[in-house]
């Protein structure tokens, strides 16, 4: 591809191994991207209205109230997060649960191979249920210690940090477990499968 | 949609015209290689290149009618907007952009449904590629537009939207008989009447507050469709 004439760049990251290609540093900034209206519920609603299930191909579907969740063992995730619009942001730290105890709880079956994450908004996302086991992914309600505001997806949002983030998806409602992959809202809409950053996968037709 | 919406690889695009019609606004017109024609709505991706390797891109609505035999953006100066600086301060007519698209399913309008959109400042621009589109097909019954910036000058495209029949609400100055205010309830109702879809695009503030205005009108909230730009600090 060509040299863009002229073009020199604002400066190189400080920390070019922690930057996938073609991603920049957003720095104290943490950008809101939505596709839909933001939930308006209030939090007192959505703490009595609210559930997390977990279902499809488990031998024992469950779901867990906002007081419910809270009781499981938490876990803390410190790191970076990609999203697909370029930027990435350093050294974030969420909490909530490991997506591991709540399929501990639910006991996935062999045949379960992917997971679609479900929204109270009707969003969806696809994911490799390998992708979401063995520490990598989370529903979390609270960042660097404060409650998740209602614009990054708070109260309660699923974290997936090694993809692109809109695979994390907001106002996440519902795990449900398949043995084949089914595209989710953003996969149907040109966007990619799996979302690797490191893999610059970014869109459908990304190898 | 009939099916997935059109997507293109990373291709290269020259630039034809280019003008600046703000000191915060830069359009260009591109001639793309092996084009794929896009639907209203749709952006593009833009990558710099510096001889080191090190690139930078960020994502541009279209404006052009899928007709156009040219790719339109209009893009925004953001301050320290790396691309969008280097768009507006050193690019030229001649030079060779890498460009990816179009991209995007779900922000597009097809004409197939009535549709309501809000645009703030330079979010109007996939819905002016709309409005070109419904133009050309004689389609404007169906596309109602509201576009709302402070000022007539903040407002990218206004006039081409106001002989389109857009409704412009300035809130720092008056326009016409219009003192300067935010849309109105009232103002909003005829636009939403019959609407089955909302396209709401500007930056995450006024995305917030249009998605409410058209609630408050009476939109069903899984009817809007929403796109946004920009930062919440």
């Amino acid at each position: 591809m060509p040299i863009t004439r002229g073009f020199t760049g604002r400066g190189r990251p400080e920390r070019p191994d922690r930057l996938p290609p073609g991603q920049y540093d957003t720095g104290s900034s943490w950008p809101t991207l939505t596709a839909e209206a933001t939930p308006s519920l209030s939090q007192e609603q959505w703490e009595q209205e609210w559930r997390m299930s977990v279902d499809g191909l488990v031998e024992s579907p469950q779901s867990w109230s906002w007081r419910e969740i809270h009781a499981l063992p938490g876990s803390t995730y410190f790191g970076d997060i990609h999203c697909v619009t370029t930027w990435s942001k350093f050294d974030m730290t969420f909490t909530g649960v490991s997506v591991d105890t709540l399929l501990e709880a639910a006991r996935p079956r062999p045949e379960a191979a992917f997971v679609l994450a479900h929204s109270t908004t009707g969003y969806t996302t696809n994911l490799p249920l390998a992708d979401v086991t063995g520490g990598k992914a989370w529903v979390v309600w609270e960042v660097d210690g404060k409650p998740l505001p209602r614009g990054h997806g708070g109260p309660v949002r699923l974290l997936v940090p090694h993809l692109y983030f809109w695979k994390s998806a907001k106002w996440v409602t519902r795990l449900e477990l398949l043995d084949r992959d089914r595209p989710g809202f953003w996969e149907q809409n040109g966007y990619h499968d799996r979302g690797d950053p490191w893999l610059e996968q970014r869109y459908q037709g990304d190898p | 949609m009939t099916g997935p919406a059109p997507a293109g690889g990373w291709t290269t695009g020259t630039i034809i015209e280019l003008d600046r019609p703000t000191d915060r606004l830069v359009r260009a017109r591109l001639h793309v290689d092996d084009r794929v024609d896009h639907l209203p709505g749709q952006h593009y991706v833009v990558r710099l290149r510096a001889p080191d390797g090190y690139t930078a891109q960020r994502s541009y609505s279209v404006a052009s009618d899928p007709d156009d035999p040219l790719l339109e953006l209009m893009v925004e100066c953001l301050p320290g907007g790396e691309v969008s600086g280097f768009l507006h301060d050193v690019a030229e007519v001649g030079d060779v952009l890498e460009l990816r698209g179009p991209i995007g399913g779900w922000f597009v309008w097809e004409g197939d449904v009535p549709a309501v959109c809000v645009a703030g400042g330079s979010g109007v621009v996939p819905i002016v590629a709309m409005a070109r589109y419904a133009h050309r097909l004689g389609l404007q019954e169906r596309l109602r537009i509201v576009a709302v910036a402070r000022t007539w000058d903040e407002l990218p495209y206004a006039a081409e939207l106001q002989r389109y029949g857009a409704f412009l609400a300035l809130t720092r100055e008056n326009l016409g008989d219009r003192v300067a205010a935010p849309p109105y309830p009232s103002e909003m109702e005829p636009l939403v009447a019959g609407a089955s879809r909302a396209y709401v695009c500007g930056s995450v503030g006024f995305a917030s507050f249009a998605t409410r205005l058209l609630e408050d009108a009476g939109v069903a909230t899984d009817a809007i469709r929403v796109e946004q730009f920009g930062e919440t600090g």
